[in-house]
C-alpha cells in the first residue's frame, strides 16, 4: 500500500461539497470527505436516513458530487445490494462497461446497530461487494439525542436520562465490529477522522478486496456529547488514547492494531485512564460526581477487558 | 399475430414464465405462501442459466423491495413478488418506490392479513396499499396473470408513467389453479418489452440532460429530503403520472391484442351483458369469472343482468365506469376486503362517491364476500342478482351486506 500524499489529496475536488447543514464541529462530514478522498474509481454512495442524509440533501440543494441515493432508515445495505446486483446484470447484458464501480454505504449508529442490523447482516451473509461505513455518533442525534445500541454505558441521552434511580444508559455498547467479524466478512476495521491517514489507508485497502467490507468510524457529536465544537478531533484522540475506541483491522483471520493503538500496544504506558475521555463530555458529567466512583470503575473495567481481549487476538494472529 | 404454445400453468407459474421472457435484470424476493411458486420457478430459470437475471435471495420482504429500489435506481428492470404479511412489511417502501418514480413490477398473490393467521385469499393486503402510488391490476385467471405481467413492464417503464405496478392474483384460486395458458414465443415477448430504457432529465446544476440512474459517474441525488416548500409538488407529480397511466394502459392493451389476439376490454374494465342490463355486478379478481358465469346463465333465462370486471383499480377508471354504468338501475359492488367502522367496503365507497353527482345514478348495494378465502358459490351470486333485480324494481334493502359469514 502506497503512502498518502497530503498535497495531492488536498488538490482533489471534494465529493461532499460545502454548504451542507451539519452542525459546527460535527465529526460526520470530516469522516465522509476522508472516505471519499480515498476513492479514485467510479462510486455510488448509499446513505441511511439520519443526520448525514438530511443535512446534505435539503431540496433543491445537494452536497453530493457523486451518484447518491437514500432509500429508508433500515435498508441501506439492501439498497446497496440491489445496486450491486443491477451492475452485475447490466454488465452481463452489455449495457454497462466492465470497469469497477464501488458501492459505499454510510449508516449512522441507529441505522447500523439497531434498525438496519438485519439488512446489514443479510447483505454480508450474501457476500455483496460493497463497503459499509458506520458513522457512529453514539445516539439518535438526528431526532435529538436518544440512546441507541451504540450509546456507551452511563451516557446521558434524552431517553437514557440521569434520574434518581437510573444513572444514564445501563448497558454497554454493542460490539458491532466484532459481530461483523463473526460474519466472516473479508475486511473489518475501526477508524476515526482524527487519525485521517489510518482511515484513508483502511478505505483504500477495503476497496481493493472483493465482498462485504465494514469500517466502524467514531464521529463525535458536540451537541449530543456536550463538549465545545472545537474539540471534536481531540475527543477522537482521547477515545483512542484511552483504548475506549481502539484502532484495528481484521483481514483473513489476522487481527492488527494500527496507528496510535499499535503504539499503545507496543508501549502500554501510553494508555490513558478512561476518565480523560469522559471528563471532556458533559454527557458523562454525573459519572464524575462524588459517590459514582463505582460507575467509573465499571466503565474502566469494561474498557480494560475489551482492550486485553483485543490484544490477545492480535498476539494470537502473529 | 404471433404463434403460441399452450402450456399447463398455474397462476404463479404463469407469472414466473412471463418474468422469464421479459429481460428482467434483477429479481429479489422472499418466500411466502401462496406466492412461493413464483420465486421457486424464477430461481430455477436462474440456476439453469435460462436468463441473465441476478436473483437476490434476501432475508425479508423489506429487504426484497429495498433491493428492487436500489437496482431500479441503477437502471435495471426489476421484479418482485409477495403476499399479505410480506406486503405489509414492505409498506414504507411502497411509497418510496413510487416517490422515486421507479418502474418496479410486483406480483401480489392476494392473501388475508393476520390475525388470525390465514393463507387464503382476500384483497385486504393490496387494497390497503391503495394510496401508495402503485398502479394496481387484479387478474382473473393464469392467462391474464401471464399477459398482465408482460404488459406491466411496458406500462411501468413508459416515460409518461414511471410508476411501480402491482399485478394482483387471488391466492390459490388463481395462484394454484392449473389451467391451459397460451404463451408467446420468447423472442416475441423479448422484442415487445425490449430492455429498460432510462429517462433523461435536465439537471440544472450540471447544465445538461443526464440519465436519471446511478451509474457511478453522474452526480445525481435520489431520495432527498423535501419539506413543506417542495414535498407537495413531488407528490402531485405522482398524481399526474397516475392520470397519464390510463391512456398508456389502453394503448398497451391494444398493442397486446395485435401481438397475442387477446385483450381485456379497454384495458381498465371488461364487461359482459352490460349494454342492455337492468342490474350489473362489479368484481375484481377470480370472482369476476364467477359473476360472468352466473350472468350468462341468468341471461339465458331472459333476465337482464350484466357483469363488470374492474381490472385496473389504480388508476380508478372514473370516466369509463360512469359511461358504462350510468343507465343501469342497480349495481352490486363486490368487495373482497374489509374496512371496519366505515360505510361499506373500499370499492363500494369509491363507486358511490363516483356516482354521487349523477342526477339519476344507479342504486348501489355492497356485497362483502370471500374474506380469508371463504368460497363465493354461484348460488350466492344467483341470489345477489335476484336481490338486485328487486332493488331495480324499487325494493328497499340494506346497503351493505356481508355474504357467506356466520353472524
Amino acid at each position: 500500500m502506497s503512502t498518502i500524499n497530503l498535497r495531492e489529496l488536498a488538490r482533489k475536488g471534494p465529493k461532499l461539497l460545502p454548504g451542507h447543514r451539519h452542525c459546527s464541529g460535527c465529526g460526520v462530514p470530516v469522516a465522509v470527505k476522508l472516505v471519499l478522498a480515498a476513492i479514485d474509481e467510479p462510486v455510488v454512495v448509499v446513505t441511511a436516513t439520519g443526520c448525514l442524509q438530511v443535512a446534505t440533501t435539503i431540496f433543491p440543494y445537494t452536497s453530493w458530487h457523486v451518484p447518491w441515493i437514500h432509500n429508508a432508515f433500515e435498508n441501506a445495505s439492501a439498497t446497496a445490494a440491489g445496486i450491486e446486483a443491477a451492475f452485475k446484470a447490466l454488465k452481463k447484458r452489455g449495457a454497462l462497461g466492465g470497469g469497477k464501480i464501488h458501492v459505499v454505504v454510510f449508516g449512522g449508529d441507529g441505522g447500523t446497530y439497531d434498525i438496519g442490523f438485519q439488512s446489514l447482516s443479510g447483505a454480508i451473509e450474501r457476500g455483496h461487494d460493497f463497503l459499509y461505513i458506520l458513522y457512529d455518533n453514539e445516539a439518535y442525534m438526528n431526532t435529538g439525542i436518544q440512546r441507541s445500541g451504540g450509546t456507551p454505558f452511563g451516557a446521558w441521552t434524552t431517553t437514557s436520562p440521569v434520574g434518581k434511580l437510573i444513572p444514564g444508559k445501563p448497558q454497554h455498547k454493542k460490539p458491532i465490529a466484532d459481530i461483523i467479524v463473526a460474519h466472516r466478512a473479508p475486511y473489518v476495521a475501526t477508524a476515526t477522522p482524527a487519525h485521517w491517514a489510518d482511515l484513508i489507508m483502511k478505505v483504500k485497502k477495503a476497496l481493493s478486496i472483493e465482498g462485504p467490507k465494514f469500517i466502524h468510524v467514531l464521529t463525535p457529536c458536540p451537541r449530543g456529547w456536550r463538549y465545545d465544537s472545537s474539540l471534536s478531533m481531540e475527543v477522537c484522540r482521547l477515545a483512542v488514547d484511552t483504548c475506549y475506541f481502539p484502532l484495528w483491522e481484521h483481514e483473513k483471520g489476522i487481527w492488527r492494531l494500527t496507528d496510535r493503538s499499535l503504539a499503545i500496544f507496543k508501549d502500554p504506558k501510553l494508555k490513558k485512564p478512561v476518565r480523560e475521555f469522559l471528563r471532556v463530555q458533559e454527557r458523562f458529567r454525573h459519572l464524575l460526581m462524588p459517590g459514582n466512583e463505582g460507575l467509573i470503575k465499571e466503565f474502566q473495567d469494561y474498557v480494560d477487558s475489551v482492550w486485553s481481549e483485543l490484544v490477545k487476538r492480535v498476539q494470537a494472529s502473529n | 399475430m404471433a404463434s403460441y404454445l399452450t402450456r399447463a400453468l398455474n397462476g404463479d407459474e404463469a407469472v414466473a414464465f412471463a418474468v422469464k421472457q421479459c429481460n428482467v435484470d434483477v429479481v429479489s424476493a422472499y418466500p411466502i405462501t401462496p406466492q412461493t411458486i413464483i420465486v421457486e420457478r424464477i430461481s430455477e430459470y436462474v440456476a439453469n442459466g435460462e436468463v441473465h437475471t441476478e436473483y437476490v435471495n434476501v432475508e425479508s420482504e423489506h429487504s426484497a423491495l429495498s433491493v428492487c429500489i436500489g437496482a431500479s435506481a441503477a437502471g435495471a428492470r426489476v421484479f418482485t413478488a409477495t403476499s399479505s404479511q410480506g406486503l405489509a412489511l414492505m409498506w414504507e417502501l411502497l411509497y418510496i418506490a413510487s416517490g422515486l418514480r421507479l418502474p418496479i413490477v410486483m406480483a401480489v398473490v392476494n392473501r388475508a392479513l393476520s390475525a388470525p393467521i390465514n393463507i387464503h385469499c382476500d384483497h385486504g393486503d393490496s387494497i390497503g396499499a391503495r394510496d401508495a402510488g402503485w398502479i394496481q391490476f387484479y387478474v382473473e385467471n393464469p392467462q391474464e396473470a401471464y399477459d398482465t405481467i408482460i404488459q406491466a413492464f411496458k406500462i411501468a417503464e413508459d416515460h409518461s408513467v414511471l410508476l411501480p405496478v402491482m399485478v394482483n392474483l387471488d391466492g390459490f384460486f388463481v395462484s394454484h389453479t392449473l389451467e391451459p395458458v397460451k404463451v408467446l414465443p420468447d423472442e416475441v415477448v423479448s422484442n415487445y418489452v425490449g430492455f429498460r430504457s432510462n429517462v433523461k432529465v435536465y439537471v440544472p446544476y450540471l447544465g445538461k440532460e443526464v440519465h436519471a440512474v446511478l451509474d457511478g459517474i453522474t452526480p445525481i441525488s435520489l431520495g432527498i429530503i423535501a419539506l413543506s416548500d417542495y414535498y407537495y409538488e413531488f407528490k402531485m407529480k405522482v398524481i399526474k403520472a397516475m392520470e397519464s397511466a390510463k391512456e398508456v394502459i389502453k394503448k398497451v392493451n391494444d398493442e397486446f391484442k395485435e401481438l397475442s389476439g387477446r385483450s381485456y376490454g379497454d384495458g381498465l374494465i371488461t364487461q359482459y351483458g352490460v349494454e342492455d342490463a337492468d342490474v350489473v355486478l362489479v368484481a375484481m379478481g377470480s370472482a369476476a369469472g364467477t359473476i360472468r358465469y352466473v350472468a350468462r346463465e341468468l341471461r339465458r333465462k331472459g333476465l337482464k343482468v350484466g357483469a363488470l370486471k374492474l381490472r385496473c383499480f389504480r388508476p380508478f377508471p372514473t370516466d369509463e365506469l360512469i359511461k358504462t354504468l350510468r343507465g343501469v338501475k342497480a349495481v352490486g359492488i363486490m368487495d373482497r376486503a374489509l374496512t371496519s367502522g366505515g360505510y361499506g367496503g373500499p370499492l363500494f365507497m369509491e363507486f358511490r362517491s363516483l356516482f354521487y353527482d349523477l342526477d339519476e345514478g344507479p342504486e348501489m348495494i355492497n356485497y362483502i364476500y370471500g374474506i380469508g378465502g371463504r368460497d363465493l358459490r354461484p348460488s350466492d351470486v344467483v341470489n345477489i342478482y335476484h336481490e338486485l333485480l328487486d332493488v331495480a324494481k324499487g325494493r328497499e334493502v340494506s346497503k351493505v351486506k356481508y355474504i357467506g359469514v356466520r353472524m
